[in-house]
């Protein structure tokens, strides 16, 4: 009873802090809003025993809005807290496409006739967990691991305001390097 | 607490993610559409997982599609910044070469 209710709460929050992104006129706020909704959805996941995952989801989802603050206020040269103005295109699209979508998957989870329960959760779930990514879907964790180190080179790359052709020319044989603040000791 | 009720409500996370990645015309906003679209993802997998096969290998599917959100956030800033340093665009319809 005590889990519905607090399932509940946490889901209309969610929900609410998840249309409140998109209704605010600050940026800032938007972004707090939207750590609201994860952070309800992480909590939501602690009551279903998904204590490692929705910690993360948690502590993640802060940090990531923290820095997304940041970038809202580095890349809005207005504040739109002290200018509202629209900034959607499509509206009527956009609200059909949505409900639409709502009816939809909503209406698939109320008529779906859902199997019951295979099998009982681990004792220590967060247990289970370690073990299955460090043995039998160890394949997984190793997948990811180039993907994330590949996305940190590729981030760099495209945000880099200069890289080794900008310093070197289109041949990389120009030479001293082109830099707007010369290093180095003059050799 | 049933699995219904925690489709719908992932299902209304994914639908307002939805509305805001289709209208939003500022980038940053575009992709705060989409990371509510996964949040209703991990919300309604992580049900499925516990009310109908609550086995490590749910959990590891989990993980995967956080990770996908984390490259997918990481990816976005990058090319927001690339975007406003090439031609001072934040807006989605000032990128918009490849639609013609």
């Amino acid at each position: 009873m005590i889990e519905s209710v607090a399932f509940w709460a946490l889901g209309v929050l969610a929900v609410a802090a998840g249309i409140a992104v998109f209704r605010v006129d600050s940026m800032a706020r938007a972004t707090y809003a939207l750590a609201v909704s994860f952070v309800a959805v992480g909590a939501a996941l602690l009551l279903v025993d998904l204590h490692y995952v929705g910690i993360i989801t948690v502590l993640m989802m802060i940090m990531e809005m923290a820095i997304m603050a940041v970038y809202m206020i580095m890349f809005m040269g207005m504040n739109p807290a002290l200018m509202p103005m629209s900034m959607v295109h499509d509206h009527r699209q956009a609200v059909v496409a949505a409900v639409g979508g709502f009816v939809l998957l909503a209406g698939g989870a109320l008529l779906v006739p859902w199997p019951t329960r295979r099998g009982a959760p681990a004792a220590d779930t967060t247990a289970a967990l370690g073990e299955a990514i460090m043995g039998s879907k160890m394949l997984v964790m190793m997948t990811i691991s180039p993907v994330m180190v590949a996305t940190i080179v590729a981030g760099v790359v495209l945000a880099a305001p200069r890289g080794r052709y900008e310093r070197f020319g289109d041949d990389l044989r120009r030479r001293p390097a082109d830099d707007p603040q010369p290093g180095g000791v003059g050799r | 607490m049933t699995l219904d009720a925690v489709l719908v409500v992932a299902a209304a996370l994914f639908s307002v993610g939805l509305y805001g990645a289709l209208s939003q015309q500022v980038v940053v906003m575009v992709m705060m559409g989409l990371e509510l679209m996964l949040n209703g993802v991990i919300l309604a997998a992580g049900a499925i997982w516990w009310f109908l096969a609550p086995d490590p290998t749910g959990q590891v599917l989990l993980l995967v599609v956080i990770a996908a959100m984390t490259v997918e956030m990481a990816m976005g800033f990058a090319v927001a910044t690339l975007l406003h340093r090439s031609r001072g665009a934040d807006m989605t319809d000032m990128a918009a070469d490849l639609s013609r």
